[in-house]
């Protein structure tokens, strides 16, 4: 989770992303967050995230998107 | 002949009357509905005296926006486009340049402008449209138009920190418009998924092949950009045939595979351009659909919206760039070396642009309209403008031309024209700042800024984020103890563009 946060916080320093439940309902991030985003998460995590995924509630919260990086990496 | 660009649309609602025009998915407008209310409107702004003036039309993006700019010029008037996703600060900047008599909003906007204290001359999209039509004083204003009377100013990225409002009159677009739609094939079969947002001169495409050719635009959501299998589905969903996009949003499509799942069915032209299109993203989507035109378009703002395009026609490998062409019809390209010759077959010269398309130049700026719109120093006999792109360009074996480089620090990022200059000028004028220094990072796509002062990385993003568009502010920020200089004391640019580069390899 720390290292998510990380590059989450380097996408935007002025967010708090431990705690925001609404960054694409609330436009806190663009469509440019989400491709960085996702590569980030392919070279840290390892975890290539399917377009399938790539779906709002994924992206709402750090959380979701943990949730989802974890569910990805048990395969 | 044609003079006013409003009689597309008068073409167009006589024949097509019940056609949708312009849609989202929320709404959809008629051309009869269009033709009306832009007759409204216009009737609205000549009954309050209203005439040859800027008419800023500040409104989320939708059908109604577009029908707000032409009812402005139904008015006599020229229309300025702002948008919600401009900072305050660009806001202000803009009013006080253009001190319009009339601003078209909608509530949240006229909300936002009254916070800002500009409560005047607000009139609401949806109480002026109800106005009785008034032929007679319509048709008067038309009778005294001429093709050069400007029709909208829309501002782009300036160096010292202040926007730049880019004024283009009827027949230029014209000229454009009726090149574009050949090129471009464009009929009333035609269904555009728009992408590019209003207040760039890039939604021309979009906006008058439609009157134009009676064909339909979809306005597609902002957010379908981040969901790229949403995307898809939209386009097949309104049945949509032909796009005009910036390359990131088509390589957001390819790039997470999303072709390999599910086919844009009805796509049969793509064009794209204020961008290198990266091979490899290319190629899939060639592959998705080996049957789909591909067009290459060029061109900056300074004269009308796109300059050169060529069309896809033989295979591209990872290490070659797909050229921009040559000119639309009707507009010429000369390549300038550094002392304003034309440079042998192959060498690098600026590319500068004469012809019609031409726009005016810059809104109440005579002085930097003076430094790029020139007298051509080929013609010494009498008086020629061209317009000084800035870009290096230079003719490949095919004879097509190629974009290579900026001379400047003019950047290309996700689409949109952005001078770094903009952005430190911007950096520099906080108090806390000693200096700052901005880097493309053209690897990793990213705007990077690197600064000195008293002030930490979030706080400054945060500053960032009230005086800079979304798309200028700058993806990663380093502090510096000291800025690194060169020799003769200027920023070492070159310094931190290599530390950017041993930082993208290290990962």
């Amino acid at each position: 989770m720390e290292d998510l946060l990380e590059i989450l916080e380097d996408l935007h320093p002025d967010i708090d992303f431990e705690t925001h439940e609404a960054l694409i309902d609330q436009q806190v991030l663009d469509s440019f967050d989400i491709v960085t985003l996702i590569a980030e998460i392919d070279s840290v995590f390892d975890v290539t995230i399917p377009a399938e995924e790539i779906i709002p509630e994924n992206f709402n919260s750090a959380k979701a998107l943990y949730k989802l990086i974890e569910r990805l990496s048990d395969y | 002949m044609q003079y006013n660009v409003l009689e597309y649309l008068e073409h167009t609602v006589n024949r097509l009357p019940e056609k949708v025009a312009y849609a989202d998915d929320k709404i959809e407008i008629t051309f009869q509905e269009t033709y009306n209310q832009a007759r409204a409107i216009g009737t609205f702004l000549a009954r309050r005296g209203i005439y040859k003036e800027p008419v800023a039309v500040f409104m989320n993006k939708s059908p109604m926006e577009i029908v707000a700019f032409f009812g402005v010029v139904y008015g006599g008037n020229f229309y300025v486009p702002l948008d919600e996703e401009m900072p305050k600060f660009r806001i202000e900047l803009i009013l006080e340049n253009i001190k319009p008599k009339a601003i078209i909003c909608d509530e949240s906007s006229e909300m936002l402008l009254k916070e800002m204290g500009y409560g005047d001359n607000l009139f609401l999209y949806d109480s002026i449209v109800g106005t009785s039509i008034d032929k007679q004083a319509l048709e008067d204003i038309r009778n005294k138009a001429i093709d050069t009377d400007p029709l909208y100013v829309v501002f782009t990225s300036g160096s010292t920190g202040i926007p730049k409002g880019v004024v283009a009159c009827h027949r230029s677009v014209i000229d454009y418009i009726e090149n574009l739609t050949q090129i471009l094939d464009c009929d009333e079969d035609t269904v555009f998924g728009n992408q590019v947002p209003l207040y760039f001169d890039a939604c021309l495409k979009e906006v008058y092949s439609t009157i134009k050719c009676g064909a339909t635009t979809y306005i597609i959501p902002k957010s379908h950009f981040m969901f790229p299998l949403k995307l898809v589905e939209f386009l097949n969903e309104y049945k949509i045939n032909t796009v005009c996009w910036v390359v990131s949003a088509l390589t957001i499509i390819s790039s997470f595979k999303v072709l390999d799942k599910i086919k844009p069915e009805y796509l049969h032209t793509i064009a794209f351009g204020s961008e290198v299109f990266p091979i490899k993203q290319f190629n899939l989507w060639r592959e998705a659909l080996p049957d789909a035109r591909f067009i290459n378009l060029y061109g900056p703002t300074e004269a009308t919206g796109m300059s050169c395009y060529y069309e896809v026609d033989r295979e591209f490998d990872e290490d070659d760039v797909i050229p921009i062409g040559r000119p639309f019809k009707n507009t010429d390209i000369i390549l300038l070396d550094e002392n304003d010759k034309i440079p042998e077959q192959g060498e690098l010269g600026e590319i500068c642009i004469r012809g019609t398309s031409l726009t005016f130049g810059y809104y109440n700026a005579f002085d930097i309209t003076n430094k790029v719109f020139v007298q051509n120093p080929l013609n010494t006999a009498y008086p020629e403008l061209i317009y000084r792109t800035g870009d290096l360009g230079r003719y490949n074996q095919y004879g097509e031309l190629e974009f290579v480089s900026r001379k400047d620090y003019q950047i290309k990022h996700m689409g949109h024209r952005i001078e770094l200059g903009e952005i430190e000028a911007n950096v520099n004028k906080l108090d806390e700042i000693k200096s700052s220094c901005c880097i493309y990072d053209e690897e990793g796509n990213k705007i990077v800024l690197f600064y000195v002062g008293d002030i930490n990385i979030k706080d400054l993003s945060k500053k960032l984020r009230q005086s800079l568009p979304r798309y200028m502010v700058p993806n990663k920020i380093q502090q510096l103890e000291v800025m690194p200089l060169t020799p003769n004391g200027k920023l070492d640019r070159v310094y931190l563009k290599g530390l950017i580069k041993s930082k993208n390899k290290e990962r």
